[in-house]
């Protein structure tokens, strides 16, 4: 075995800025002139297998403020629990189904949008089930390092007692923040608190 | 479970290399920044795999901001530059496939955006985006106007270094990384709060493009080399087994 530190070093990360949409959705910042759809605009491409969902939510700063100027990527599995990407080696994934999705925060209200699928369940490291989960990247002016966090569902209580993540935390007073809650059908609302009282559980993973 | 195969993990990230999520000199840090501990895990295939860029959804001018938003026949104003360098894991290799997107002010260091409060002038034919993928080497180029540096609320002086800013995608969701470039020799760079989020000096320089100009192309554009590293994978005989092994 080799203990020798990494002969390179991961590049150091820098805000996202307040003109991230510039690059990443210039159609939703109304300067699309290059291509014809922003990427991660649309996580399916034709008919999806399993229960299709709605997810909204906002990102909070310190002082309870909505970001506007926020970057929400997710990336998660399909209904089978199967991730579309070559990294996946369990069996194919749904064909019409992207798994990432990029969504700015809206301009005035902050809130955010993904239409999507309920995500199967899938292994952690050591073979334990996770409870249907998407991962959640967060970047803004701001933030030096993009934020990671879960979206867990609150109606998959049995999954979500016996989920490795969920099941290790110390301070289960914070678990609330990681579950995003029912609007009635299909519907999701899922809030993020950078800072204070309810702040996100944020991962270093 | 029988030889079901569990993708290597990826190392930890080095949290002493990147920016502190508080860092009060850059001011909006200060709301924006969460105050408890991360939680740490291992990566699983959630973290391990990601999306995948194809080079089909490329287009011939995404990676030239001289011409992609300019009108026919014309040109963005500035002086013309290659970026060009590659994007590496932790152990060196190439990340071939990896998706750049890249976004910045133009040559009068303005950036084309409704809350932009720097009024210089836009440029008509500067949009001020692109893209590409890396080749199998994890080789990249793109071609550019120089942007110039401009002043932001912050302090009441503070002026942002000449910079580019770059969204990373390698394989892995783990490896997702927004980052800037700068440009060697300029005096701005020691002077700005957001640099000064990086502590350490050798980390800064790691984001500094250099010079290059045996490359430049006569008549036309000079080339400043800009290296990228996304996370690399664990390497071990012991990775963790499947529940039944
Ligand atoms: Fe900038």
């Amino acid at each position: 075995m080799d203990h020798k530190a990494p002969k390179f070093k991961e590049s150091p990360s820098q805000t996202a800025g307040p003109y991230v949409h510039i690059g990443c959705t210039p159609n939703f910042s109304g300067i699309g002139k290059v291509w014809a759809e922003d990427l991660g605009a649309r996580m399916k491409t034709g008919p999806v297998q399993g229960t299709e969902i709605e997810i909204r939510g906002i990102v909070y700063d310190g002082t309870g403020t909505p970001l506007r100027d926020a970057m929400v990527e997710i990336w998660q599995a399909d209904a089978a629990g199967l991730f579309p990407s070559p990294g996946e080696t369990r069996g194919d994934a749904d064909p019409n189904f992207t798994g990432w999705g990029r969504a700015a925060s809206h301009m005035d209200t902050g809130e955010f949008y993904f239409d999507t699928v309920k995500p199967g369940r899938v292994p952690f490291h050591d073979g334990r089930l996770q409870a249907p989960h998407i991962s959640v990247w967060i970047v803004a002016r701001g933030i030096n390092v993009g934020l990671q966090t879960r979206i867990y569902f609150d109606d998959e209580e049995d999954a979500n007692a016996e989920d490795p993540v969920l099941s290790a935390l110390e301070h289960k007073v914070r678990l609330p923040t990681l579950i995003a809650k029912s609007q009635g059908k299909n519907s999701y609302r899922f809030n993020i608190r950078l800072q204070g009282e309810g702040e996100t559980i944020f991962f270093d993973v | 479970m029988t030889k079901s195969p569990n993708p290597p993990g990826y190392m930890v990230r080095d949290r002493a290399r990147h920016p502190k999520a508080l860092t009060p000199s850059y001011k909006t840090s200060v709301v924006r920044s969460p105050e408890r501990a991360m939680i740490a895990f291992p990566t699983s295939i959630g973290e391990n795999t990601g999306p995948v860029f194809g080079h089909e959804m490329i287009g011939p001018n995404d990676n030239d901001l001289v011409i992609n938003w300019a009108e026919p026949g014309q040109m963005a104003l500035g002086p013309r530059i290659i970026v060009r360098g590659r994007v590496l894991d932790e152990h060196g290799n190439g990340v071939a496939g990896a998706l750049l997107e890249f976004w910045q002010a133009n040559a009068g260091g303005r950036y084309r955006h409704k809350k932009e409060s720097y009024l210089a002038p836009l440029d008509p034919n500067f949009g001020g985006y692109g893209r590409t993928i890396t080749d199998e080497n994890g080789g990249y180029e793109f071609r550019t106007v120089q942007p110039g540096p401009y002043p932001w609320p912050n302090g009441m002086n503070d002026w942002r270094p000449a910079h580019i800013h770059f969204s990373l995608f390698g394989h892995a969701f783990a490896q997702r990384l927004i980052t800037q470039m700068y440009f060697d020799g300029d005096p701005m760079i020691w002077q700005c709060p957001i640099v000064d989020t990086i502590d350490s000096k050798e980390a800064i320089n790691s984001l500094v493009a250099t010079l290059d100009m045996s490359q430049a192309l006569p008549m036309d554009a000079r080339v400043y080399t800009f290296d990228l590293v996304l996370r690399g994978q664990r390497q071990t005989f012991f990775e963790n087994r499947w529940e039944g092994l």
